[in-house]
């Protein structure tokens, strides 16, 4: 059994790095994208890494009940209103601004 | 009229203040408003005293509150009984005079207009201290008489001599005033009230001693001494000659130096309550009398021989106040003025003639100036005592109540005075009219003075002539001025009556006297027995302490002016040094120094803080302002950052551990 395991299951570890990479790819599309869409999109990815981390752990860690997957869906839905409520913001942004570019919104700026 | 006896203190003033800011509209420059006023006044006046002397007794009191503080009240007043209506006849009448005169006197002046507004106001100033039924009012009155004085004596001001004579005038008098200013001050805190009937009442109740009621009389007498010129404060009467001639006819018999004499009389109450003040006036009044009239003797200047001859007529008036006869004093003021307002106004007919005041160069005018000349008889006449002029009476009422009130000294002076006076007088009267000219240049150039001024001499010969006889029978100035007799004058007039000596033997010997002296000028100056220089050669040291006023200028100068002048100099050192130098300006200089220490201190230390929190908050802030991108993504970084951190230390995290974490990939 463990041999099986250890030969071709895909484990917790794989789904845990899985996520990590999406996390780390959307921080670094965050952190990087110039577009605000781009921003938003990246936020989603990482809602996604977030996602994949819930269902692996109850895969492979409680077990039984879809606590984990139950989770996810909530936050499946919680992004798609995030990305609406984010989305009329970026319209109202472009309306005013008339741009999408984060880097000319520094209004804030001391 | 009677009730409206103020319209007599009003017009003077009104016409005074018409002339001197209207006069220059009028074709006479005001000269004409001043007579017209003084007319007016004398008319009412003379109305009053008709009413007066028909009336033994009568008393009218107008008053005006002023103004009142607590209980005390001031009042203009208008007392009209026989003092003030005597006073008033004879002030407005010589002022009248006077005004007329001076319309040819002083035509030719350039302040003309200025002069009459001055008469005026002087009258006006005169008239509110006789009708004064207060010491405030009569004080009042008092003070702008001097203030008067002072203006037309120094009229000429231009004339150094004129200019000084006024401030002596002024500042002579101011001595007095002290005294009376106490006086009055003492009568109001002692008796609360300064009015003269509540004094009056006040001190026959015997609220304050004698003692005091003496002291008050004193200080009063004090400021008479001041004012009618006598010794020891006369010595601004004789430089007030500087003035217009004019002017010294009316302070020498209207105003001015008749004003001492009528405040001793209406104070008259007080006086009686000490005998040791009469006694003090009476002797005032005799050295004054005697003083005067020997520096009258050898006297030069025409108006200065006058001068000492009413200071020496004043002692007189005072020398009857002092032996207790007030009404013969008044009696000699009354003629007085008429005759010496006449002899003034005759010299400054002379002197309008001559141009000239040096007796010594006159001479003979009698031939070129007839009615000066006559006027001037008459006024002689009068002024040595003989029958039936008018110094007759008043004179011979004064000496005898001198010997019946048993003053034999003072009898002696004044029957020695009396003939000094027809001395000096006959002599002035000889060396300017009889003796023959000295000097041709002004013997030929004098001439009769114009109508204008001929005309007033007139008028006051009359007076002269009839003004003792009228007061002796016509109206008995004894009944004119008596009034409700207190005990003491009663027990005094009682005594009066009581006297051992025989009636004719006064004027007798008054007569005997004044005739002598009149001789005596003629066989020095017409016939010359006598040689007045072989006497003056004789007698040098006599005759230089006479010429030399017996040193009271020097006296005051050395002991007085020269003192006061050097403790002034020194005071004004000490100020300069002392208080403006070391105090003042050594505080200024201190508290600036202080200030610009302080000043530093603000500026380097207070203000360099203040500044120093400002710099560094900037600087703090100009450091902080460098992570404020206003990048919403560098935000997100730092967020991320400090989040992997936060991790980091959470998980107890070192740095080998993490660089060990990547080396594991």
């Amino acid at each position: 059994m463990a041999e099986t395991v250890t030969t071709c299951a895909v484990g917790l570890q794989h789904y845990l790095a899985l996520g990590s990479i999406l996390f780390a790819i959307g921080i670094f599309g965050v952190l990087t994208r110039r577009n605000i869409i781009g921003i938003l999109m990246s936020v989603e990815l990482m809602f996604n890494a977030a996602n994949i981390n819930l269902v692996a752990f109850n895969r492979f860690v409680h077990g039984g009940d879809l606590w984990g997957q139950g989770f996810a869906i909530f936050v499946i839905t919680l992004a798609a209103a995030e990305a609406v409520v984010g989305l009329a913001l970026v319209l109202a942004i472009y309306r005013t601004m008339k741009t999408t570019y984060v880097e000319k919104m520094n209004l804030l700026k001391g | 009229m009677i009730d409206h006896a103020y319209w007599i203190v009003l017009m003077p003033i009104l016409a005074s203040f018409i002339i001197f800011f209207f006069g220059r509209f009028f074709p006479m420059k005001g000269a004409e408003l001043g007579i017209a006023s003084m007319g007016y006044c004398l008319i009412h006046s003379l109305y009053i005293f008709g009413t007066v002397a028909g009336e033994p007794g009568f008393t009218s009191e107008l008053s005006i509150t002023w103004f009142r503080f607590g209980i005390f009240e001031t009042q203009w007043g208008f007392l009209i009984d026989g003092l003030s209506a005597l006073m008033l006849v004879v002030v407005t009448l010589v002022s009248l005079l006077v005004h007329i005169y001076s319309l040819s006197y002083m035509k030719d002046d350039p302040r003309f207009k200025r002069f009459y507004a001055y008469l005026s106001f002087f009258t006006f100033a005169m008239l509110i201290l006789v009708v004064a039924n207060n010491f405030l009012q009569i004080f009042i009155g008092w003070e702008l008489v001097g203030l008067a004085s002072y203006l037309l004596i120094g009229f000429w001001f231009e004339k150094t001599s004129a200019a000084n004579a006024g401030k002596k005038a002024f500042i002579t008098t101011k001595v007095g005033d002290l005294g009376f200013f106490i006086a009055l001050m003492m009568i109001f805190s002692l008796l609360g009230t300064l009015n003269f009937d509540q004094v009056a009442a006040r001190v026959s109740e015997n609220l304050i001693s004698p003692t005091v009621a003496g002291i008050i009389a004193l200080l009063l007498f004090w400021g008479a001494v001041g004012k009618s010129a006598q010794v020891p404060l006369h010595v601004w009467l004789p430089d007030a000659m500087e003035g217009p001639t004019p002017v010294s006819a009316l302070i020498h018999a209207a105003t001015m130096v008749a004003a001492g004499v009528y405040l001793v009389a209406r104070t008259y109450f007080l006086f009686e309550h000490a005998p040791f003040a009469l006694e003090a006036v009476a002797w005032t009044g005799g050295i004054t009398a005697l003083l005067a009239a020997t520096m009258a003797l050898v006297a030069t200047d025409f108006k200065r021989v006058l001068a000492f001859s009413t200071v020496s007529q004043l002692g007189y008036m005072m020398l009857a106040m002092g032996v207790g006869d007030k009404v013969a004093g008044m009696f000699h003021l009354t003629t007085h003025a008429f005759f010496k307002a006449l002899l003034f106004l005759a010299a400054g007919s002379v002197i309008h003639a001559t141009h000239e005041n040096d007796i010594r160069k006159m001479g003979g005018l009698s031939r070129k100036m007839v009615w000066t000349f006559i006027t001037f008889a008459v006024a002689l006449w009068a002024i040595s005592g003989l029958w039936p002029m008018a110094g007759f009476y008043s004179k011979d009422l004064i000496l005898e109540a001198t010997l019946n009130s048993h003053h034999y000294v003072l009898f002696g002076i004044g029957v020695f005075v009396a003939f000094l006076t027809a001395f000096y007088m006959t002599r002035l009267f000889l060396l300017v009219f009889v003796t023959d000219p000295r000097n041709p240049e002004i013997y030929n150039h004098a001439h009769e003075s114009p109508p204008s001024m001929v005309l007033p001499l007139m008028v006051l010969a009359v007076l002269a002539v009839f003004s003792g006889l009228v007061f002796e029978y016509v109206i008995p100035i004894h009944k004119l001025l008596e009034l409700p007799m207190s005990a003491e004058s009663a027990a005094m007039a009682e005594e009066a009556v009581h006297h051992v000596w025989p009636v004719w033997a006064v004027p007798a010997l008054s007569t005997v006297v004044a005739a002598g002296g009149i001789l005596l000028a003629f066989l020095f100056y017409v016939k010359p027995v006598f040689s007045p220089q072989r006497l003056a050669e004789k007698f040098r040291p006599v005759h230089t302490l006479l010429v030399e006023k017996y040193g009271f200028d020097e006296f005051y100068l050395a002991f007085l002016v020269k003192p006061l002048d050097m403790l002034s100099v020194g005071l004004a050192k000490l100020d300069y040094r002392v208080l403006d130098q070391l105090g003042v300006d050594g505080t200024a200089w201190l508290t600036e120094r202080f200030s610009r220490m302080n000043a530093w201190f603000d500026r380097v230390i207070v203000d360099g803080l203040v500044d120093f929190w400002g710099a560094l908050t900037q600087a703090g802030g100009s450091i902080a302002r460098l992570v404020q991108t206003g990048w919403v993504q560098n935000y997100l970084l730092f967020f991320v950052l400090g989040f992997a951190a936060l991790m980091a230390a959470q998980l107890r995290l070192t740095v080998t551990d993490i660089l060990m974490l990547f080396k594991g990939f």
